[in-house]
């Protein structure tokens, strides 16, 4: 197979799986919120509710796009483009088995630090060009959070990358079958709910959702968006959704892999196994979502830059020592 | 706005100084009439600066109604549907200050039992009241799960409000002289009225068990959240000097620590029968505004079940004349409403209906204290005060 072959059919793969775990995550969150709230709506409508995120998805698509006359038109246009670029491309890098990747790159938790980044781009570009003031401050919080939780997403990964001495994610998850336990038991516990933490931070969701706030900024950052564009941004909420707790299972659950499954078969139950772990995370921060109130500005800063960040340093320095030791 | 320089006026550079500090220009943001978290149509004008509000300015008036012009061509039975409408998350308690104001006019005496149904279901409308605050005070702070919870209890309420009166939220059951005989009581007899309907007693029984449970739960749900006690308390201090200056009255004016119950200060309804506490909180802040309300509730679930032990029987209509007339005078009633504390000045020349009606709203002063309290506050802590005030626009405007 010839190397644009191959590269032609990762991408239509991957332009078919993200959107499709977005649909599962809706569909695990409708139905999530509705069980706490006793909602018998999302429950019983439309085949049990299945049909549920079809339907929030084709509503969206036959709206009408609505572009505001003050608005800077070409920025405002790309700024989904960018957000829902970045977390697709974080694709590259989710191992569903030793050889399902897309590329195994040896930078590979690098490379999901540097993507995901790009992201802040789009959500500033949204809010600024939006011309209107719910939209600036939402856009304004939404940098100077996904900034000051970036910090503790990467410096928690470091601890999982000393440990595994690498940062190739399939090299990290073949470190734990070797080690015999995940990262999560094995001394990256901490790390792991930093990560969490930030990641929950960095994907905008409620109790860290203050750009979006809508009882107070409307819909911060995407106040102006509807139609298309406003489905673009929602649905890449889910696939960062997705997307992150995938890598958080692949750094600190162990990936792919479940102890006693015979390794010849990997292909197989790989994809299913990640699957299966990503939806449990997810629901973890879904519970989250539906249980709590939204951390005002400064609180959630100094979370970050107090609680956070010393932690996650602290965490740096111990797997240092240990790793010297033994 | 960063200092600008015109190149045409330049100065010498031997005069020329440095400003290192760079001005800023405070940003006018109009919260509302359209905004979500306005409880309809307030709209407050912020000069802000950054997320810091340097003030802020209420603008009223999108929902005036022009009841109290209204009221003087109707006629007095005519009024309660109006009023009904004032504060319509509590309906039926907005009817009793002008029902009682028309009959100390007309020196009527108001059977016991009735009186113990007005009770019962003003305590009713205050439990829907605050369960409404108890969805939409969390929503408003962000978490999306408490109203949901709180919509579900608060049927119960409703559906009581309901048996009795037929309504929900406009019930319109108030006589000059009495109540009405209640809906769906069945057959009545001239000697015998039915006024309340049949297991009546036992459902009330059974809703205020879970509205006990209720709030059980609430205060485990949204007062015991981390997150929720992080962005109320020490939020939106208000203290009782100002508190009582302003004219504020109801839960935020107990949350402030001044014990202040019209329920137990005043006798437009026989109070004095029960055994009740007054909640009152200690720093005025957003939390206490919360937690007065939610202890309120459970004192209102205890009085109505204290009501309905010992509930009197005998007729719940007084003998009033066939065409209500109210003799030439004046007076002031106030009652303690859900929202605070509720007032009808009624003027009468002798006719059918007030000559002059001025109604005096809880709200309407509640909110006149949200300048001073949102000075200085930041953007998200606005919302959470705003939302802890418990206001209705209907309530404000009139």
């Amino acid at each position: 197979m010839s190397f644009s072959t191959e590269l032609l059919i990762k991408v239509l793969v991957v332009l078919a799986t993200a959107p499709a775990m977005a649909l599962g995550l809706t569909l695990l969150e409708v139905k999530g919120s509705a069980w706490m709230q006793r909602r018998p709506g999302p429950l019983h409508v439309g085949l049990r509710g299945f049909i549920f995120p079809l339907a929030t998805a084709a509503k969206y698509l036959q709206k009408e796009t609505i572009i505001p006359n003050d608005v800077d038109e070409p920025v405002f246009k790309w700024a989904p483009a960018w957000v829902i670029a970045a977390v697709v491309g974080l694709f590259t890098i989710i191992p569903l088995s030793p050889t399902l990747i897309v590329r195994d790159l040896e930078l590979g938790v690098f490379f999901l630090l540097a993507i995901s980044s790009i992201s802040t781009i789009g959500v500033l570009t949204a809010g600024w060009s939006s011309a209107n003031k719910f939209s600036l401050m939402g856009g304004l919080r939404a940098a100077g959070q996904l900034i000051a939780y970036e910090l503790p997403l990467i410096l928690s990964v470091v601890g999982v990358v000393i440990q595994a001495e690498t940062m190739s994610t399939v090299g990290i998850v073949e470190k734990q079958i070797e080690f015999g336990f995940p990262f999560v038991i094995a001394g990256q516990g901490i790390a792991f709910i930093i990560f969490m933490i930030a990641a929950t931070a960095e994907m905008m969701r409620t109790p860290f959702d203050m750009p979006i706030g809508e009882s107070e900024l409307t819909m911060g950052f995407f106040t102006e968006y509807s139609g298309i564009r406003f489905l673009i941004f929602y649905i890449s909420e889910y696939i960062n959704l997705f997307v992150m707790c995938a890598i958080a299972s692949t750094l600190f659950l162990g990936g792919y892999h479940v102890p006693l499954l015979p390794t010849e078969w990997v292909n197989f139950y790989g994809p299913l196994v990640l699957i299966g772990k990503t939806f449990l995370l997810a629901f973890i921060l879904i519970a989250i979502r539906w249980s709590f109130p939204r951390f005002r500005e400064d609180q959630l800063q100094t979370l970050a830059w107090k609680v956070l960040i010393p932690l996650s340093l602290l965490n740096i320095m111990v797997t240092a020592i240990m790793k010297v030791v033994f | 706005m960063a200092q600008t320089m015109d190149p045409n006026n330049m100065p010498i550079l031997s005069e020329a100084s440095v400003s290192v500090e760079i001005e800023t220009e405070d940003m006018t943001l109009n919260i509302g009439p359209q905004h979500p978290s306005t409880h309809g149509v307030l709209r407050l004008v912020a000069k802000i600066n950054g997320e810091k509000i340097s003030s802020v300015e209420p603008v009223l008036g999108y929902m005036h109604r022009g009841y109290e012009k209204l009221a003087e061509v109707r006629t007095y039975p005519q009024v309660t549907t109006l009023v009904n409408r004032i504060d319509w998350v509590s309906g039926f308690a907005n009817e009793i200050p002008f029902i009682a104001g028309a009959e100390k006019l007309m020196e009527i005496e108001v059977p016991e039992r009735a009186q113990y149904i007005r009770l019962i279901l003003t305590e009713m409308a205050r439990i829907s009241s605050h369960f409404v605050f108890n969805g939409a005070f969390p929503l408003e702070i962000g978490a999306l799960t408490p109203i949901f919870l709180a919509m579900e209890d608060r049927e119960r309420v409703l559906d009581l409000l309901e048996s009795v009166t037929g309504g929900r939220f406009h019930p319109n059951f108030n006589r000059i002289g009495g109540v009405k005989p209640a809906a769906g009581a069945g057959p009545t007899t001239k000697k015998d009225i039915q006024d309340l309907p049949a297991g009546f007693y036992h459902d009330t029984k059974v809703a205020m068990q879970k509205v006990l449970e209720a709030v059980d739960r609430f205060e485990d749900l949204i007062g015991g959240n981390e997150v929720f006690q992080l962005r109320t308390k020490n939020v939106g201090i208000l203290p009782k000097e100002v508190a009582e200056e302003y004219g504020v009255s109801g839960p935020i004016l107990r949350a402030s620590g001044v014990e202040f119950d019209l329920r137990k200060q005043s006798n437009y309804l026989p109070y004095d029968k029960f055994d009740f506490e007054i909640p009152i909180g200690e720093n005025g802040d957003c939390f206490d505004r919360w937690a007065v309300r939610t202890s309120e509730m459970r004192e209102s679930a205890k009085i109505i079940l204290q009501a309905i032990e010992d509930m009197p029987s005998g007729p719940i209509q007084a003998k009033v004349p066939k065409v209500i007339k109210v003799p030439k005078g004046q007076t002031y009633v106030r009652a303690e409403n859900p929202k605070g504390e509720m007032g009808y000045y009624i003027i009468s020349e002798g006719g059918l209906g007030p000559y002059r009606l001025k109604i005096r709203t809880a709200s309407f002063s509640n909110i006149s204290i949200l300048p001073i309290m949102l000075e200085g506050a930041l953007l998200p802590d606005l919302i959470a005060i705003m939302g802890s005030l418990d206001f209705v626009l209907g309530d404000v405007d009139r």
